[in-house]
């Protein structure tokens, strides 16, 4: 059937342009395979698909309440997911946003503590700076220890993460308590004055607006700049890189810092515009979230954007379907794993059309058969 | 029920609906229906089948969805970040929800003020709160006394015990838990004054695989009655059985676990001060700003004895719940020293059950083996 | 009821890590086990998480409704193997990311083991028996610490196996080839797609009986908290291992025993920082791996064809 769509499309659409679209095609037409089974799913378990469509789309952008539900659900995804994306393009694989994202937070309720009496937007600013600093200080270790010891970097991401989680719950539990959180332990609250506030006439605040912005910054620098260049390098092939002069060890812990600043700044901006405070609360499973919205965007800083809104989305719609049709919380788990399921096995088909395309030569010739081989 | 079926039938024979049509129509038509009850919106913080806590909560809310002239949503697993502010939002922008019940203290500060601030005709219900005149009038927080009930629990492990150690596991060292540690262990040494509690805090609510090592761990240290405070006491129920010694449940009736070593538990019936909630709502009455109960008002109650209590724990037990069904039994009666030495509460005063300063409470009693 | 009059002071801490080792290290031990399997081949499985928390729900239904806990064993590792299938089937696909995928497989394996294990949390099911090596001791405490569940055992005889089968047979020797070079298990005449989803649906088998052991023995109970990370814990402690079964083995009891330590310090009465002591596995994991890590070397041991640590 692919052949026969492929075949249909050359008619109709420029070789060109179904290249370049297929990088959107393909995940879009593999969302509707996830909904679809997603719907079979819904049908084994006796409710009507239709019904979970409906309210899945009204939950996530049926109203102008639901949008905003969904961009603010997003926002902190962005910034992991960058945390994940940013030292991907060396090479790396960091799962440890979380304890990143924990430790920005401790960081940034401790520099609004020390910045009190200042005016707010000194103290907002202390605390994103003082956030994405642990945070690049967190991760930029699990890049020093791969280089410098020979660690992978993978699992010391994974133990930093479980540590730093440890730290904030001592730390807020017990030397930085504040002893009126009664039930709730939690440091200092920040005062009103300092939180970052919602955008203008929206309830989504700007901590959104950051994580869009880091995407674009980062997006940017990868594509547009030599700096991006030399990173894409180091990622692609160390042992060329050094030889051409480029000091690889500091590209990578570079670009794992920067990961973990972006984490780091989540946590700040967790505590900075939505609790007030640091306490446990902030790990949420944004890190985890945001490792699977990076995969999902192919690591592209542009992409993530998109894919954090459409994670923003079945979160804020989960709701609905928990109120109105009683289906348990795990059923928006059950979607999530679908839709990843099948946009990451999509991935499979991409290059294809191309593959294709470009030998247009008599199917028998070697080359041809060399091309359109599968591992 | 019957509403729907007559949509459907319409929409059948008017547009020879599809099956898309009817399923539109009895979804709209099950929204319609909603628009003359009273929309009551519950929020769990974990899993509404946990065994204990949350549970507990979303028993309560079946009883209100049976009461005449009421709808009830819920929604489970909602975190204590923004997602709940959301949710509580939803259930009001959505389904024009006008009662909420926030199950999980880390609702109150900053959601449920912002949102009783946003929307000032909802009223917010939350449980285990300090709601003060500085919050907001449509706001309200309800508990229970449930230390009354770890009090009897306290006096009948001392009954059973042989060590006279008992071991509780809990969760985190907030004022809640702090209050149920020391009335159970103030009870304990009503009858044997040389009882010893050993507390171990796992750190966060469900953790089964500590929760299992601590029960071992405690019970290799001597302690021969476990108790806990943490989300779901399943694990150490069971746990406690499988190693053979007696058990207090908490939250829910746990006997089923454990046969042989289920001594007595506290337990919850929010269904009374829900109840008590929703009428207000209902009839126009002002907002319950705060709700508080114990054993006399029914807001909590106690597991039935099991069949290793001996009968002078009984009697004595019931004699005391007697007493506090009349309110005339005070649990926090000074002299009270902290397990640091350090005088509590002073010789001659006490501090009644509704006495706001145990809701901040931050020792533990002599007797008890721990550090916050 | 037992008597336990004789708390045992001090020892509780040491009995409470050898007891802890023995008890908290089966899941990783099979966990670790079975992904060293797979990673050996050349693929990495994070998904293990999800075929756990799968495998826990499954074993407990399954001995529920069976009455017979070791029918719940079986029934767990066949959902795992069936996650296994899942996920070697997809990775095999060109371009796809194997990583990616486990992530979402362990997301949707937790998803579903949440929705279909609802009506599991509320009845008992019959739990494995465990074989009372401590029948020698008059003291509780040790022949509690020395009740070892048969899954333990089958554990550590499969780390011995897997140790000498790698090594000596030629099914070992298959697994490591097409691992550590395609080309050469191609030139060899070793079927390289084949050979991989056999040790992905192994290594799903061998995590579906760990989640069986958490769910159907200790803590032997399901709901929705049971795992706290153990899969993806497991899947580091292979690398930790730098994939040598046995080494698998020291790294599951160091983490389990390591665990333990937290509890039994307070119920000695030492709680202050208990954050801190739970965090102890973590710290130690880490520590020992830095130390035994040396820069410039490649991770001996490490499958060529593993996309996590291609240079």
């Amino acid at each position: 059937m692919l052949i026969l769509n492929e075949a249909i499309m050359a008619k109709i659409l420029p070789n060109r342009f179904i290249v370049s679209m297929e990088g959107i095609l393909i995940p879009l037409g593999a969302l509707l395979v996830a909904m679809l089974l997603f719907a079979v799913f819904v049908f084994s378990v006796g409710q009507s698909p239709l019904e979970v469509f409906y309210l899945l789309y009204k939950g996530a952008f049926g109203s102008s309440f639901s949008w905003q539900n969904t961009l603010l659900r997003a926002s902190p995804l962005i910034l992991t997911g960058l945390a994940v994306a940013i030292p991907a393009q060396a090479g790396m694989v960091i799962i440890g946003g979380e304890g990143a994202l924990a430790l920005g937070a401790l960081l940034a309720a401790v520099a609004a503590i020390a910045l009190a009496g200042f005016p707010p937007l000194i103290v907002q600013a202390g605390m994103l700076i003082a956030g994405a600093l642990i945070g690049a200080f967190w991760i930029g270790l699990s890049g020093w220890l791969r280089n410098y010891r020979g660690v992978n970097e993978t699992i010391s991401s994974l133990l930093l993460s479980y540590i730093g989680i440890a730290l904030l719950n001592h730390f807020v539990e017990g030397p930085l308590k504040d002893p009126a959180s009664l039930n709730k332990p939690s440091t200092q609250p920040i005062g009103d004055a300092n939180m970052i506030g919602n955008l203008p006439g929206l309830d989504v605040h700007y901590g959104l607006v950051i994580g869009a912005a880091c995407a674009l910054i980062a997006w940017f620098v990868l594509k547009f700049t030599t700096t991006g260049f030399a990173l894409k390098l180091v990622g692609g092939n160390p042992r060329a890189s050094q030889m051409a002069g480029l000091r690889v060890n500091l590209w990578i812990v570079g670009a794992a810092a920067a990961g973990g600043a972006a984490a780091g700044l989540a946590g700040a901006i967790e505590v900075a515009a939505v609790q007030g405070a640091a306490n446990s609360a902030v790990v949420a499973g944004y890190g985890y979230a945001g490792i699977l919205v990076a995969f999902l965007a192919r690591q592209n800083p542009l992409a993530i954007i998109p894919v954090a809104i459409l994670i923003g989305g079945i979160n804020a719609s989960g709701g609905m379907l928990q109120r109105r049709l009683d289906m348990p919380d795990a059923s928006v788990l059950v979607l999530q794993g679908i839709v990843f399921v099948v946009i990451l096995t999509s991935d499979t088909l991409m290059g294809r059309y191309r593959a294709r395309k470009q030998l247009a030569v008599p199917a028998t010739s070697k080359v041809a058969m060399a091309g359109g081989a599968t591992t | 029920m019957s509403k729907i079926d007559l949509n459907r039938r319409k929409a059948l024979l008017t547009l020879g609906g599809t099956a898309a049509a009817a399923t539109m129509m009895s979804f709209t038509g099950r929204f319609a229906l909603a628009a003359d009850n009273l929309t009551v919106g519950v929020i769990y913080v974990g899993p509404r089948n946990d065994f204990g806590y949350n549970q507990s909560q979303a028993q309560a809310a079946m009883a209100v969805k049976k009461m005449p002239g009421i709808k009830m949503i819920d929604e489970e697993k909602v975190p204590e970040t923004i997602a709940v502010q959301k949710t509580m939002e939803a259930m009001i922008e959505q389904d024009g929800a006008k009662l909420i019940f926030a199950t999980s203290f880390g609702y109150f500060n900053p959601y449920v003020l912002k949102m009783a601030e946003k929307y000032p005709q909802v009223r917010f219900a939350h449980c285990g709160g300090m709601w003060t005149d500085k919050d907001p009038k449509n706001a309200g927080s309800f508990f229970g006394y449930i230390d009354e009930c770890e009090y009897l629990s306290g006096v009948v492990a001392a009954h059973a015990s042989k060590t006279k150690k008992a071991g509780f596991i809990a969760a985190k060292p907030i004022p809640q838990v702090l209050r149920n540690i020391n009335s159970f262990t103030l009870g304990a040494q009503s009858v044997d004054p040389t009882f010893t509690t050993h507390v171990i805090f796992t750190g966060d609510w469900s953790m089964p695989v500590k929760e299992a090592e601590a029960a071992n761990g405690l019970i290799d240290q001597g302690c021969d009655v476990l108790t806990c405070h943490v989300d779901g006491p399943k694990v150490i129920v069971e746990t406690a059985e499988k190693r053979g010694v007696y058990s207090c449940g908490y939250h829910a009736d746990q006997a089923a676990l454990a046969p042989k070593g289920y001594l007595t538990g506290a337990e919850w019936q929010w269904a009374t001060p829900y109840k008590m909630l929703v009428e207000a709502a209902q009839t126009g009455k002002p907002m319950i700003n705060f709700l508080r109960g114990g054993l006399k008002e029914g807001f909590v109650k106690m597991s039935p004895y099991g069949s290793a209590v001996p009968a002078k724990g009984k009697q004595m037990a019931d004699s005391i719940k007697a007493k506090m069904m009349k309110g005339e039994f005070t649990i926090f009666k000074g002299p009270i020293k902290d397990n640091t030495g350090k005088v509590v509460i002073a010789a001659g005063t006490s501090q009644e059950q509704q006495d706001v300063a145990l809701e901040q409470m931050n020792y533990l009693v002599a007797g008890v083996v721990g550090k916050i | 009821m037992t008597d336990v009059s004789g708390g045992i002071g001090w020892w509780g801490v040491p009995l409470a890590v050898l007891g802890g080792a023995i008890r908290v290290s089966t899941p990783f031990l099979l966990v670790s086990l079975g992904e060293c399997i797979t990673e050996k081949s050349g693929r990495i499985n994070l998904g293990l998480e999800g075929v756990l928390i799968m495998g826990a729900m499954a074993g407990y239904g399954a001995s529920l409704y069976s009455g017979s806990p070791w029918i719940g064993v079986v029934a767990a590792g066949l959902v795992g193997s069936m996650f296994g299938l899942l996920h070697g089937l997809l990775c095999s696909l060109r371009r796809v990311n194997d990583i990616a995928i486990g992530i979402s497989i362990m997301m949707l394996g937790t998803g579903l083991a949440f929705f279909l294990g609802k009506p599991l949390v509320q009845p008992q099911a019959p739990m494995l028996p465990s074989i009372p090596f401590g029948f020698w001791s008059d003291s509780p405490q040790i022949q509690s610490a020395l009740q070892i569940n048969p899954l333990f055992l089958i554990g550590v005889a499969l780390a011995v196996i897997l140790h000498f089968a790698f090594r000596h047979t030629r099914w070992g020797l298959q697994l490591r080839i097409v691992g550590d070079s395609e080309d050469a298990a191609r030139a060899l005449g070793f079927s390289v797609i084949p050979t991989r989803i056999m040790a992905t649906v192994t290594g799903g088998f061998l995590a579906g009986v760990g989640g069986a052991f958490l769910s159907l023995y200790y803590p032997g109970s399901w709901n929705e908290g049971l795992s706290s990370g153990q899969g993806i814990i497991a899947v580091a402690l292979v690398i930790f291992a730098r994939w040598e079964p046995m080494r698998c083995l020291w790294a599951s009891l160091l983490f389990g025993g390591a665990g333990a330590l937290g509890p039994a310090l307070q119920a000695m009465g030492i709680t202050s920082g208990y954050y801190l002591l739970n965090a102890a596995p973590y710290v130690l994991t880490l520590g020992i791996l830095i130390a035994t890590c040396a820069p410039n070397r490649k991770i001996s041991g490490a499958p060529g064809e593993l996309s996590l640590v291609r240079q």
